[in-house]
């Protein structure tokens, strides 16, 4: 492993300053991500400024009941919160059903939003990987690539989002509030997560330097039942193959009137599903009529030989979930 | 006291281990020690251009790096022979950085050895190496073109090819016939603890300790590797974290530890990281298999056809052979097995847990359970009706069980009354189904002598030693248990030790044949010196015992006594005291029958699992497991059940998770972590049930052990195949059946 510099940061702003003055820095969290890929010499950053000091481990309720997460709080203590299991369920499942408790004890809400994909050519330090090293080709779209995305992809990389909680988060609308050199800034979260375009190792609009602070949820009433449920290969300790989350309320005349809908493991980024939101609310909640949400969802998918499976996969996922809530 | 064999005692190891007390290869603390860490090629396929070391040495703390221009050449490279068979047992009949060729991605074309391990690993990442690269062929697909029929297996130690009566005349006359052709996908061993070798040198004089499932093995094959006598090459392995067959060969890595520690001067502990470990120490095949059965419409088999395709390395005709359970555990007279293979860029692959016969089965049983669906016949009586009483070649069987096997688990499991239409029992979305799979595993005497030593002090405290060391399967219990009755004397008193090429001689304990070969030869060494302390009694005029006949006496606790008369005898510690005896000893030895012994030698079991499907997406969950075997006398219950639960949750992992594929292009393997190489967790694993039949065995060994290492996993794939069969009407040819292999009905895209 290359040597680093360790710098513990005692404020926001002296982490701000340490890493915005230091073009081969980054912040460390929970090191989940950041170390496993120091160590694959994927990341070489030569200065590591700890943020796990920063006064950021809060949840509190914010003005229209919602709540605000400091991105420092713990993946399992924010799973647990009552405000969150109370308010968001699904977002709560998606946070438990992710990696295992010990990484959750360490893994932060802000790191969450910042990890890499799991692309193991991106991983590996070696293959021609646009992600990791642009303009180098990526080894994925010919080849093992069973775990990749089908939707939102380019030409220059269909390496899948691996977050849980961005899931929910997606769906519910969430924003974060950034520190950065020039200021406070906040995110809409669907224009954080940047789709791979031409420029796959753009991943968020992150100024060099500019720190998660907090992750805003806002009310969202409908999200009291929200669900999340992850099908993979194994029961537990694996990404996702295909994920959903769902919360709808289904009106007196059996109509969809609220949908927010949003899938894991299978978009390059967090996939908000507008389209099959917009198919259904306002139609009938029948089988019938979430099969053709799911489709016009899938409707510009693009596939590989390996995994062009997760389509139907997804789609029987959909409408198996959608079912379930409205029964 | 009462026999101890046979008990459920616990580890005797077990607070060295979970306290940590207990030292594992890479644990071994030197003086000066430095650390190694090889460099594996990132082309699988071409040659080292140059090696530029400038950036790795000004990294400090490097005190030396091995390259193809520096490395000494082998003296010789010795042929690849498994190691059961107690010769020189590289994985491969290659070693590397003897020149600038590379075969194989992840093949070491450097080491570097440093102060500590993370130097040595920022020194390796900054080594600049450049390559010319070449189209590497790694899978069937890229090689079946140049496929071509073995001729022999293992270093030319097994035919490849196995043949009796008329195959194809006897399928086209066939009343009914099955005919499928399998895919499985490789697999990796992942014990917990990676290859580590910590090497030291004392003038000429080598020591290593080394995490292997052979200490003998690897001191034959380090010693002929590097052209020194045996007697100066001394392996201590007193525990191992798992090998599960990547670490019944000797792979380049311990050598190379060797190498490393002459050439930096200093004693060198070599590790293999995990991702290294997937290209380091041999892997399970990938292979194609085709089975085609005939049979009468009474059920009885006339014909099996089977054939294997699989890709071994440029340097070896590996294959693990898949035949040798179809060939005999149903009776047939028409028989044909093959294997065939593709050279390509790959290491050679190696024994991986039941190797063969845990896919060689896999394609046995499901179309076993095809034909009983033909037929209309339950597949456990199909299976009895064609077991025959003799092997293939006419020997009745050592020790037989599979019919009582098969029985009991129907019994256990409540097989009875099972329903066989596929696909028609649903519980909420979930198809749900039965299956059942025999099982087999050969019993291979291709060892040499072995020997065990057994020696009393005049306290009465004993020492039993013996080479082949423990690696997690329980042998320091179980050979303890073995000596206490032998010489009979109670557990406590009695201290077994192994693991170390200073003592007598056993081979590697692979194969399944561990327990037999120790427990023979440690029975031995203990009742050689029952015998010469009873002859001692008896022929001492101050003894008790004196005059009694050697027949008449019998040895409970460390005491002697007269069998007619309890209260007439003496304590060993008395007889030993008395005659001013400090010690006695005795070497025991056990000869195996030979290769060709005239008796049929397979040890048995019956599978059976339940399965959910979940109908929609593909999904298999396993729901429960019955698993039951005849492997002659269990030493110890505790740890043989031990051993067939992690053969059978295997079979789960083979069936449904563990699959590697080379990418294409590279000619690198696409997983090389634990996080995205799937094993089960705990949440995989069902409710499993595993319970014995006795069978006697007087071939096998004084004590009639058949071995537990493997058979637990044949059959258990086959099992839950049959039983997503039964659920959802759909035939799996396909390893892992992964959710897109079952929603597509048996094949994938
Ligand atoms: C084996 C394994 C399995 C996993 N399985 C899952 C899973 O099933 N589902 C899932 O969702 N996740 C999974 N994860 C990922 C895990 O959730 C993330 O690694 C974790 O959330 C990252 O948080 P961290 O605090 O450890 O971040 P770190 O590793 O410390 O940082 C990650 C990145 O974020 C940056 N960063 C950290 N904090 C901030 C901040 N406040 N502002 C700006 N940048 C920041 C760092 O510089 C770094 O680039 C798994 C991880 C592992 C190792
Ligand atoms: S899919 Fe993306 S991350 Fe993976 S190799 Fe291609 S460019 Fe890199």
């Amino acid at each position: 492993m290359r040597p680093v510099t360790f710098f513990r940061a005692g404020s926001i702003d002296e982490a701000v300053a340490a890493v915005s003055g230091h073009p081969d820095s980054a912040f460390l969290a929970g090191g989940t991500t950041e170390i496993d890929l120091l160590r694959l010499n994927v990341v070489q950053p030569t200065l590591l400024v700890d943020v796990n000091d920063l006064p950021l481990t809060y949840l509190e309720d914010i003005d229209d009941g919602g709540v605000r997460i400091g991105a420092m709080a713990r993946m399992s203590d924010v799973a647990r919160a009552q405000r969150i299991v109370e308010r968001y369920p699904g977002m709560s499942q998606a946070l438990l059903l992710g990696a295992s408790e010990q990484l959750r004890n360490m893994a932060s809400m802000g790191g969450n939003m910042c990890q890499r994909t799991r692309c193991a050519y991106f991983r590996d330090g070696q293959s021609p990987c646009n992600k990791r090293e642009p303009g180098s080709g990526c080894a994925a779209l010919t080849g093992v690539n069973r775990g990749h995305a089908v939707l939102g992809t380019s030409d220059h990389c269909i390496a899948s989002h691996p977050s849980d909680v961005a899931v929910a988060l997606v769906a519910l609308d969430a924003v974060i509030r950034t520190i950065g050199p020039d200021g406070t800034r906040t995110i809409p979260i669907e224009s954080f997560f940047l789709p791979p375009d031409d420029t796959p190792s753009v991943e968020h609009p992150l100024a060099h330097g500019e720190l998660i602070v907090a992750i805003d949820v806002p009310a969202v009433p409908v999200a009291r039942t929200s669900r999340y449920v992850k099908h993979r290969d194994r029961v537990s300790y694996e990404f996702a193959l295909v994920s959903v989350f769902s919360a709808m309320r289904v009106d007196d005349a059996g109509n969809v009137a609220e949908l927010r809908l949003a899938l894991g493991g299978v978009g390059t980024v967090p996939w908000r599903a507008h389209r099959a939101e917009e198919a259904l609310i306002g139609r009938p909640a029948t089988p019938e009529n979430f099969a053709a949400a799911a489709d016009a969802e899938f409707a510009d998918a693009r596939t590989t030989p390996m995994n062009a499976f997760k389509v139907t996969f997804a789609k029987r996922a959909i409408v198996r979930e959608l079912s379930e809530v409205t029964s | 006291m009462s026999p101890v064999v046979g008990k459920p005692v616990n580890r005797v190891d077990g607070p060295d281990k979970v306290t940590g007390a207990g030292r594992y290869c890479g644990e071994i603390v030197l003086p000066g020690l430095a650390y190694g860490l090889i460099v594996g090629s990132s082309i699988a396929n071409g040659r080292v251009l140059s090696i530029d070391e400038t950036a790795a040495r000004a990294a400090g703390g490097v005190y030396g790096i091995m390259t193809h221009q520096n490395t000494p050449k082998i003296a010789n490279q010795p042929h690849l022979i498994p190691s059961l068979a107690g010769q020189p047992a590289p994985g491969e009949s290659f070693f590397p950085m003897q020149d600038d060729v590379v075969h194989y991605w992840g093949q070491p074309v450097a080491l570097v050895v440093a102060d500590s391990l993370e130097g040595a690993a920022h020194a390796a990442a900054l080594l600049d190496i450049t390559y010319e690269a070449g189209v590497p062929v790694a899978t069937i697909e890229d090689g079946r073109s140049s496929a071509a029929e073995a001729q022999t297996l293992f270093g030319g130690l097994m035919p490849a090819r196995d043949e009796r009566g008329d195959v194809q005349g006897a399928l086209a006359k066939a009343e009914v016939t099955v005919d499928a052709t399998y895919h499985y996908a490789a697999n990796h061993h992942n014990p917990l603890e990676t290859g580590v070798t910590t090497a030291q040198w004392d003038g000429d004089r080598l020591t290593l300790w080394d995490s292997t499932m052979g200490v003998r093995a690897s001191q034959l094959t380090v010693a002929t590797l590097l052209g020194i006598p045996l007697s100066d090459v001394r392996v201590i392995t007193h525990f191992v974290g798992g090998g599960f067959g990547s670490k019944a060969m000797v792979w380049p890595h311990v050598t190379l530890a060797a190498m490393a520690a002459r050439h930096v001067g200093r004693p060198v502990r070599l590790t293999l990281t995990r991702p290294q470990s997937f290209t380091s120490n041999g892997h399970r095949e990938e292979q194609e298999q085709q089975i085609r059965l005939g049979a009468g419409r009474d059920g009885r088999l006339t014909a099996i056809h089977h054939r294997k395709l699989s890709v071994t390395s440029p340097f070896d005709d590996w294959a693990e052979p898949a035949t040798g359970v179809s060939t005999q555990i149903y009776g047939c007279d028409n028989y044909l097995g093959e294997h065939h293979l593709i050279h390509g860029n790959t290491l050679t692959p190696t024994f991986t847990r039941a190797p063969g016969e845990s896919l060689g089965s896999f394609s046995l049983e499901t179309a076993m359970d095809q034909l009983a669906y033909e037929l209309g016949m339950d597949p456990i009586e199909l299976r009895i009706m064609n077991h025959p009483p003799v092997d293939n070649h006419g020997n009745a069987w050592s020790s037989d069980g599979m019919a009582d096997c098969l029985r009991r688990g129907a019994e256990l499991f409540g097989w009875s009354g099972r329903d066989p239409t596929p696909g028609v029992r649903e519980e909420g979305n979930n198809l749900i189904g039965t299956g059942v799979a025999g099982a087999g595993y050969p019993v291979a005497f291709m060892m040499p002598v072995q020997h065990a030593r057994a020696r009393i002090f005049n306290d009465g405290s004993v020492v039993v030693q013996t080479s082949a060391q423990e690696f997690g399967i329980g042998v320091t219990t179980s050979m303890a248990q073995v000596g206490a009755d032998a010489l009979g004397v109670d557990l406590d008193v009695l201290r077994f030790e192994a693991g170390d090429t200073d003592l007598p001689n056993t081979t590697s304990a692979v194969g399944s044949m561990g327990a037999t070969m120790q427990s023979s030869a440690v029975h031995n060494a203990g009742t050689t010196l029952r015998n010469e302390l009873i002859a001692h009694a008896v022929n001492d005029d101050k003894s008790p015992l004196h005059r009694l006949s050697p027949s008449s006496v019998r040895v409970e606790g460390g005491r002697m006594s007269s069998t007619l008369d309890p209260s007439i005898g003496e304590s060993y510690a008395d007889l030993l005291t008395r005659n001013r005896l400090l010690d006695l000893e005795a070497l025991g030895s056990w000869t195996p029958p030979p290769i060709d012994t005239p008796h049929g030698l397979l040890t048995f079991g019956a599978q059976f699992a339940e399965v959910a499907v979940d109908k929609d997406l593909g999904l298999v969950r396993v729901r429960r497991m019955t698993g039951v075997f005849a492997p002659g006398r269990v030493l110890n219950p505790k740890l043989a059940r031990s051993q067939l639960l992690g053969g059978m949750l295997w079979g789960l992992s083979q069936a449904l998770l563990e699959g590697n594929q080379i990418d294409r292009q590279s000619g690198r393997w696409a997983l090389n972590n634990l996080g995205e190489y799937l094993v089960p967790v705990h949440a995989d694993i069902p409710d499993v049930q595993v319970e014995f039949v006795e069978v006697e065995d007087d071939v096998v060994g004084p004590l009639g052990v058949k071995g537990v290492g493997e058979v637990g996993q044949v059959g258990a794939a086959a099992a839950i195949a049959n039983a997503v069969f039964h659920a959802t009407g759909r035939r799996m040819t396909e390893l892992p059946m992964t959710a897109e292999v079952v929603m597509n009905g048996g094949s994938p895209g």
